[in-house]
């Protein structure tokens, strides 16, 4: 991680510096006498003697500096026991932990142990398996047993590895702005507990992110039992209240929809980015392609399912869409409406007409296409929409007889309150009424990310403000107001347990000691519960010890912690909330009745006015990845913007107020004002401006500090998700916006090939045109046999009719493959570095509306590759399996093989871009891949390092590598599976695509006979729908980027 | 019949290569002069102040690529090439003209190459000292720049020789080599003439040595003279070789722009013409500066400035037949780049100006006015310098920043040091130039006094008189 | 060849004559050489043409010497290329055959050039037994003209037919401007 200087914090005065030598050189001194950990060291008194002096030396420093410098100072002490710590920080933890060794077929993940363990993404568990050399873990893994996996992961859960080795992550205690230890904290804690107790722990207030893990609930419920006046909030910005709500109004209660896009024919979703956003993202992504592509390579039986798509902005589920409309955010739910009426939905209220102007045959084609598919159909609503949109979204379903076949419903996952922003809410009205004197911040950081018009940290700060304890991975926003601030264990250095969309509920178990002694939130909890000195592990161990039959419970546990997923039983009737919860979740899906839209009030107020619209990053999610550089410079789906957000506007918006991309526009929103650059974004609806949370964070680290701008600033409780009455004001500032495709329409070259399904059965081999056409073969040379080698022939093929876009393959490429982060600077001179991107195009006449494909682009290893020809020195040449392959050390950089390469998939180190200096990064990379000096050119491997693993297994087994043996990091991590690699000799997936009529290769024309090729997209249009909607696919494009 | 003699007597012939009245020894003084007697003076010093304090940004800049990398310059992906190479090319083809005019002109016996020929080959020379930087500067380790090089290493492996850059080395290192040689040969004479007339005992001991002990018996001449013509015919092929392995860079890839069989030809013609059009540059200036209009006459200037038409032209010819090939070929990414992007594309100004200099201003020199306007001559060349600069630019530039895949398109910025770079070499250049002209004889002295020779022989058969001896009258 | 005469126990190197012209010294070297001199060497201060034939001087090996400078280089070049390529570290190369000629014209032409200049240059002053700082007949004073307007004969004591009072007075009748002495 190479934050470019803009990124990087100003540096300390020179007073400060030496000082903090001082300071660094005492706990250096200390390391060398062998101690694990601060608090190791603090138990013979020493260690509060050195800190003491070194405070104390620097204490005349922090005297009369401003808060600004007295964080740096706290951090950069904090940076010198770091590397103390790091001595001691590749020793695996001592309580015994059990490899995964049950592999799904085919697939060898070589030498280094692999793990199960779970991430918590805004909720809901993601299952993984973690790579770990010699007990230091470097690569992350789907976990294939686990129902929100299947093998593949999102780009967060990639990104995780580096949040690990993050250097500013949050590494001593503090209390007060100094340092201190975690025995100290102990006593505050247990000095609390027994004050709590006395009072039944009034004034007691806890507030945690959205908390699934069964253990964690049953310790809070456990102490909320204990203490029954203390309360417990839950606060996720990105918060599924409304979904919950809306189930309320229909049901009565609030209960989550399980989606089974597998049986569904026929999908509308209203504001749904059901591919990127929600829990079971991956599992419906699997799913969804697998309809798509559902006997697409036979174009008799191909039997694609159909998606409607109405989004105020555009998205990577918009993207996939056979029939897309832009809707204002406010309008979905008139959409919603017309929808609902044309189905004769009882209780569905009018449609205000001319809001959806122009469109009606778009809907009544909809309608129609639903009710033709009654049962087999499935209308989706975004957590973006309120309450009644979800309600209006069950009976719809219902009318349709979804409910049961395409959807279930099932109890929320999460534990604690339903409706989080009332909880948060509540507790802010308790706090400025002075009735919080404890207030336990468990990883949340309302500070940054709470609605702005609660004004919570003005309430933490004033005088009646609680004593005010902060547990988090960074020293942030929150923790600068805290007076006591605790680091918080990364998962992969904890034990605890999460449960997932569908129920399942994954161990998650530490595969490194903590790097900076972090604690759980269950520690935390535990220090409360009395239960001081009881190990994480015994606590998550107890609970299930519980759940889980005595007498097989050893063994149950050891295959838990082995496949990452639990088996629980069914129904255990014991009464404890989250047990009978649990035990919903388990039993059978069952009926909820039919949802009624009595109680549904319909908040209806016609306005001419722009929205605001609030989407979660599509990287850094709610800012908690903000210092994340792998996730900061990867390009955001649709838009390829890296480092920042942007006011997203609809061409014609721009065009109304005269707004050109990088130009800063002030927006106005009630009260708040915040500046922001302006990105124009064809597909978006045009009264609606899209602004990405997670941006501007103040105080994360050196990479996320003033990235972007802050758009909670304008997010009120009221409005979480849209509002109308957005002002927008042109100012002559420009902040250059580092996107990393300039130009989006394919210039009527034949580069992604998409066809509809129609024209597919009339000419199969559509996308072979070219092939056909061109030329090979006149040369003086003769072709290369193909093969070279009578045992492997590697090959790649990518179906785009699969390929959905998420970026997922571009962040796993860059864990895999050591790839440094450049910085913004670099990424605006177009020097970004990573091995395979995911091109993107616009189709169509519609600037308001295009159609879009994605192209992942790796090395396409071509049989005669431009690149080799022109190579000085042999840097790049050709094995005889067919690899492109890169020679580091003997690159010299003339960059003629860039320049000389059709594809542009090579990246050049323009300067020294590999971080060897931080030292919590070292152990970040990949011992098996090169780290890239500057000055050498480099690129897509096909993994080699993974096919060399894969060829000394075989050699020892004394058999061949299998066809399908050898998984790249980009193929492992695709939710979708839209990427095949393997060997085209044998019997292989690779194989088959490669005789797929809707297989080609790209440029062709060229000869360069590539070794990665691609399978054409298929569209499913509706021939009701509008003729222009029909033709949007195939057609000239219009100009535009 | 007479009367039509006496006309053609009276029609006034072409302007002399060489002054009337001239003899062997006024000749050599005049020429030597300016080494040995002639003190420093002013213009020579400004020269040589410009030029060694470019040469002091070119060490900076230099200085600061190594320290940090090339990505200190502009060049980015797509266009990983940018200053160094067009520079690279630009600074060889201006070499070409000196070989030129040394060697194919006196293939083709032309006596007006003699009075240019000695500081048209040091223009070369250093032309190509400036070219050769820039490929080593520009590569990403360029301490291993020597991997290029065929020798005997550890990794038991020799350069690549399909890669049009390792015949470039060879190209550009023969060529080098060649020039020197054959720009010393020439000097040997004229180095002996300094050491007879230098006063000075250092000045008598360097040019001494450098003369080999030259004594200009008539059997070295006889040796002396063949193996100058070979070297001649040596050169002249290594001149049109040279330029044609250049474009080979671009015509050995597969980029829309590059890829194209005219280049060789096209190139080779560009080079003379930039060549002609620096040589130009400096002979204005330079017989202005040292009164040497009796050798570098008008004729000389139109000469040149009619050569500078017939190549420009062919430059012409060769913009002209991109275009016919992009829109006969149907090829959609050559159609794109030549009908749309340069023409009308982001780049365009950097395009139009490019015609407009290499090929509409030297259709001036279609009408003898302005080829013997020495001021508007010297100012076209100085433009065609420009344009040819902004050829290559155009190549390089525009072929890269729009290739074949659109997602990947990304314009190209110049930075601080690029540009430093560049002036940079402008700095070496003059430097050399100025320490040429101040320590060695600027024309070929030898070659003159043989010049005066012939003239007189015509002159006295013309007049069906015996060879007078120029010699005699000399005291 | 001038060069390389070694010198016989003289007391002078030889007589030398100066001219005005190159006419008038192509006219006396050859009556020279029709009176039987053969040692001896016409200098001047650039090429006159006959003067060579004049003095009897016919074999130029500087031709023949860079045909087969430029013939080594050639095949040298294109063996280097094609052996290392072939033999010495073969590699699969965009799929190119490892013999692929017509990637080695351009070196080989390069180092056929190269061979040739070598050969002209380094051949045409072997030939001319250059360097040569000393020669006797620098220690003539008039003879630092000959670099510029003047052209000198000079009759070597060496030759059979050289006898001082002889040799002089058959120069005298040439008409020369001065006739010197040439010291070692």
């Amino acid at each position: 991680m190479k934050p470019s200087y803009k990124d990087q914090e100003t540096p300390l005065t020179l007073t400060e510096l030496t000082r903090a030598a001082r300071a660094a050189s005492t706990s250096e001194a200390a390391s060398a006498r062998q101690w694990r950990s601060l608090s190791e060291l603090a138990d013979d008194g020493s260690f509060l003697e050195e800190v003491s002096q070194a405070v104390s030396g620097v204490r005349g420093a922090i005297h009369g500096l401003d808060d600004a410098s007295r964080r740096k100072f706290m951090t950069l002490m904090g940076a010198s026991f770091a590397l103390a710590g790091v001595a001691g920080c590749s020793v695996q933890p001592i309580e015994k932990i059990i490899p995964y060794v049950e592999q799904p077929e085919d697939i060898v993940p070589g030498k280094p142990m692999f793990f199960a363990t779970a991430a918590v993404a805004g909720g809901d568990g993601v299952g993984l398996l973690v790579e770990s050399h010699m007990g230091r873990p470097t690569k992350i893994e789907g976990n294939p047993t686990h129902p929100a996996s299947l093998g593949a992961t999102d780009v967060f859960s990639q990104a995780e590895m580096l949040a690990l080795y993050d250097p500013d992550r949050s590494q001593v205690v503090v209390h007060e702005g100094r340092v201190d230890t975690w025995e100290r904290f102990l006593a505050f804690a247990v000095d609390l507990r027994d004050r709590k107790l006395a009072n039944k722990g009034k004034g007691l207030r806890i507030l945690t992110q959205t908390v699934t893990s069964p253990t964690l609930a049953d310790q809070l419920n456990r102490l909320l039992e204990a203490m029954p006046e203390a309360k417990w909030h839950s606060y996720e910005p990105v918060t599924r209240d409304a979904a919950r709500r809306g189930a309320e109004l229909a049901f009565g209660e609030p209960l989550e929809p399980v989606l089974h896009l597998d049986k569904a024919d026929v999908i509308v979703s209203l504001d749904a980015d059901f591919l990127s956003w929600g829990p079971g993202r991956l599992h419906h992504a699997r799913a969804f392609a697998d309809r798509r592509s559902q006997g697409a390579d036979a174009p008799g039986e191909a039997a694609m399912n159909r998606l409607y798509v109405v989004e105020p902005t555009p998205t990577i589920t918009g993207a996939m869409a056979d029939h897309r409309l832009p809707v204002a955010a406010r309008d979905v739910s008139h959409a919603a409406r017309a929808l609902a009426k044309a189905l004769k939905v009882e209780g569905a209220p009018d449609a205000d007409a001319n809001r959806l102007a122009g469109h009606e045959t778009w809907f009544s084609a909809a309608a129609a296409d639903l009710l033709a598919h009654k049962g087999k159909s499935l209308v989706v609503v975004g957590e973006g929409q309120p309450a009644e949109v979800h309600a209006l979204g069950h009976a719809i379903n219902a009318a349709l007889g979804n409910i049961g076949e395409t959807v279930t419903l099932a109890p929320p996952t999460t534990a604690g309150p339903a409706d989080q922003l009332g909880s948060l809410v509540e507790l802010t009205r308790a706090i400025e009424a002075g009735e919080v004197d404890a207030l336990l911040i468990l990883g949340a950081n309302p500070a940054y990310d709470a609605p702005v018009d609660l004004n919570l940290a003005e309430a933490l700060l004033n005088d009646r403000g609680p004593t005010l304890v902060h547990l988090g991975t960074h020293d942030n926003e929150t923790a600068a107001l805290a007076n006591w601030h605790v680091p918080e264990a990364h998962f992969l250095e904890a034990w605890g347990d999460v449960r997932a969309f569908d129920g399942t509920v994954a161990i998650q178990q530490p595969l490194i000691a903590p790097l900076y002694n972090g604690r759980t939130a269950g520690e935390i909890v535990a220090t409360l519960l009395g239960e001081v000195g009881l190990p994480p592990r015994e606590t998550v161990r107890r609970y299930w010890r519980e759940r889980l039959p005595a007498e097989t419970f050893e063994a149950a546990w050891t295959q838990a912690l082995r496949d990452g997923v639990i088996k629980e039983q069914p129904a255990k009737s014991d009464a404890d909330a989250d047990g009978d919860e649990k035990a919903k979740a388990e039993a059978k899906p069952k009926q909820y009745g039919e949802p009624k839209l009595d109680k549904v009030k319909w908040a209806d107020a016609p306005t001419e006015e722009l929205e605001i619209v609030f989407r979660p990053d599509p990287t850094l999610w709610d800012g908690r990845y903000a210092n994340n550089g792998w996730l900061q410079e990867l390009p955001k789906p649709i838009t390829t913007l890296t480092w920042g957000n942007a006011a997203l506007v609809s061409p014609a918006l721009a065009e109304r107020l005269g707004l050109q991309n990088n130009q800063v526009v002030e927006l106005e929103y009630r009260e708040a004002v915040v500046e922001a650059p302006v990105w124009i974004t064809p597909g978006q609806a045009d009264d609606s401006v899209t602004v990405h949370l997670g941006h501007g964070r103040t105080r994360v680290g050196r990479v996320g500090n003033g990235v972007g701008f802050n758009a909670y600033a304008l997010r009120r409780s009221d409005a979480l998700w849209f509002g109308d009455g957005l002002k927008v004001s042109a100012t002559s500032k420009r902040i250059p916006l580092a996107v990393t495709q300039h130009h989006h329409n394919m210039e009527g070259r034949e580069l992604v090939r998409s066809a509809t399904i129609g024209q597919y059965r009339e000419t199969p081999d559509f996308a072979q045109a070219e092939e056909q056409s061109s030329h090979h073969g006149m040369s003086l040379h003769p072709d290369p046999p193909v093969p070279q080698n009578e045992h492997h022939a590697w090959a790649m093929a990518i179906d785009l009719n699969r390929c959905i876009g998420c970026n997922a393959c571009t962040i796993a490429c860059q864990a895999e493959n050591n790839i440094p982060v450049v910085g913004k600077d670099q990424v605006l001179l177009s020097r970004e570095m990573h091995w395979i991107r995911v091109d993107r195009y616009y189709e169509g006449e519609s600037e308001a509306n295009p159609g879009t494909v994605f192209q992942p682009v790796p090395c396409m290893h071509c049989e005669k590759a431009p690149c080799e020809l022109v190579c000085p020195v042999e840097a790049t040449l050709h094995s005889d399996e067919g690899l492109n392959e890169m020679v580091y050390n003997r690159c010299v950089g003339t960059r003629y093989c860039g320049n000389n390469c059709p594809y542009k998939v090579r990246r050049f180190n323009w300067f020294h871009y590999a971080d060897e200096t931080t030292p919590s990064l070292k152990p970040l990379n990949n011992p098996d891949v090169t780290v890239r000096s500057r000055g050498v050119m480099e690129k897509c491997t096909y993994c080699v390092q993974r096919i060399n693993e894969a060829r000394i297994n075989a050699k020892m087994a004394g058999r061949t590598v299998g066809g399908d043996e050898v998984v790249t990091a980009c193929q492992g991590v695709c939710p979708t599976r839209a990427i095949v690699f393997g060997n085209m000799l044998v019997e292989s997936a690779v194989t088959k695509a490669r005789q797929s009529p809707r297989h080609y290769a790209l440029l062709a024309g060229l000869g360069t006979r590539p070794r990665t090729t691609y399978l054409a997209r298929l569209n499913n249009p509706n021939p009701d729908a509008t003729p222009a909607e029909a033709s949007a696919e195939n057609s000239v494009e219009p100009r535009h980027g | 019949m007479a009367e039509l003699k006496r006309k053609a007597d009276r029609r006034p012939g072409p302007p002399p290569v060489l002054a009337p009245g001239h003899t062997f020894g006024s000749v050599t003084s005049k020429i030597s002069a300016i080494v040995l007697t002639d003190p420093y003076d002013w213009r020579w010093a400004i020269g040589m102040g410009i030029g060694s304090s470019l040469l002091l940004l070119f060490t900076v800049a230099v200085v600061h690529l190594l320290l940090h990398g090339v990505g200190v310059w502009g060049v980015n992906i797509p266009v990983m090439w940018g200053f160094a190479i067009i520079n690279f090319v630009w600074w060889i083809g201006i070499g070409h003209a000196g070989t030129l005019i040394s060697a194919i002109l006196l293939l083709l016996k032309q006596e007006w190459r003699t009075s240019i020929n000695r500081f048209a080959e040091a223009m070369t020379l250093f032309a190509v000292a400036c070219a050769g930087v820039f490929p080593l500067l520009h590569m990403g380790r360029p301490w291993k720049f020597y991997w290029l090089l065929p020798y005997p290493n550890t990794m038991a492996l020799l350069p690549q020789w399909r890669s049009p850059l390792v015949w470039d080395v060879f190209a550009v290192s023969t060529y080098a080599t060649v020039s020197v040689l054959f720009w010393y040969v020439g000097l040997i004479p004229d180095l002996a003439t300094l050491r007879d007339r230098a006063v000075s005992r250092p000045a008598q001991l360097i040019y001494g040595s450098l003369s080999l002990g030259w004594r200009g018996s008539a059997r070295h001449w006889a040796r002396y003279k063949s193996a100058y013509i070979l070297l001649a015919g040596l050169a002249t092929p290594l001149v049109v070789s040279v330029h044609t392995v250049v474009s080979f860079d671009f015509a050995a890839g597969v980029i829309p722009g590059w890829h194209t069989t005219i280049f060789p030809p096209y190139f080779v013609a560009g080079a003379i013409f930039s060549g002609f059009a620096m040589v130009v540059t400096l002979a204005v200036p330079l017989r202005a500066a040292y009164g040497l209009h009796d050798f570098i006459t008008d004729r000389h200037l139109d000469n040149m400035a009619k050569i500078l038409l017939a190549t420009g032209s062919i430059v012409g010819y060769g913009y002209a037949m991109e275009f016919f090939i992009a829109w006969y070929s149907g090829n959609p990414y050559e159609g794109f780049l030549f009908l749309d992007a340069r023409p009308f594309g982001w780049y365009h100004l950097a395009y139009r100006t490019m015609i407009f200099c290499n090929v509409l201003i030297p259709q001036l020199f279609w009408f003898p006015a302005c080829r013997r306007n020495i001021m508007l001559l010297w100012v076209c060349s100085l433009i065609v310098n420009v344009g040819m600069w902004l050829e290559r630019y155009v190549i390089v530039i525009t072929s890269l920043s729009q290739d074949f895949l659109p997602s990947s398109w990304a314009m190209y910025y110049p930075t601080f040091w690029d540009w430093a770079t560049f002036l940079g070499t402008i700095g070496l250049f003059l430097f050399l130039a100025f320490l040429f002209i101040r320590f060695l004889p600027v024309i070929a002295i030898a070659e003159m006094r043989e010049l005066v020779h012939e003239k007189d022989h015509h002159a006295a058969r013309h007049r069906g008189l015996p060879a007078a001896e120029p010699g005699g009258e000399t005291q | 060849m001038s060069g390389h005469d070694h010198v016989e126990n003289h007391e002078v190197y030889g007589l030398m004559a100066e001219f005005d012209g190159a006419a008038h010294l192509i006219e006396a070297t050859q009556s020279a050489y029709d009176h039987g001199y053969r040692m001896m060497e016409a200098y001047t201060p650039f090429p006159v043409e006959g003067l060579d034939l004049a003095l009897g001087y016919y074999r130029n090996k500087v031709p023949r010497t860079v045909f087969a400078g430029a013939l080594l280089g050639g095949l040298g070049g294109f063996f280097m290329q094609a052996w290392s390529a072939m033999v010495y570290y073969p590699h699969n190369i965009a799929g190119k055959p490892l013999y692929s000629w017509p990637a080695f014209i351009p070196i080989t032409f390069e180092m056929t050039v190269l061979g040739g200049a070598f050969a002209a240059v380094f051949g045409m002053l072997y030939f001319n037994g250059l360097p040569r700082l000393y020669h006797p007949v620098f220690n003539v004073p008039e003879f630092v003209q000959a670099s510029d307007d003047r052209f000198f004969l000079c009759i070597q004591s060496r030759d059979p037919l050289f006898d001082p009072k002889e040799t002089l007075s058959f120069l005298e009748s040439r008409g020369p401007r001065v006739i010197s002495v040439v010291p070692y």
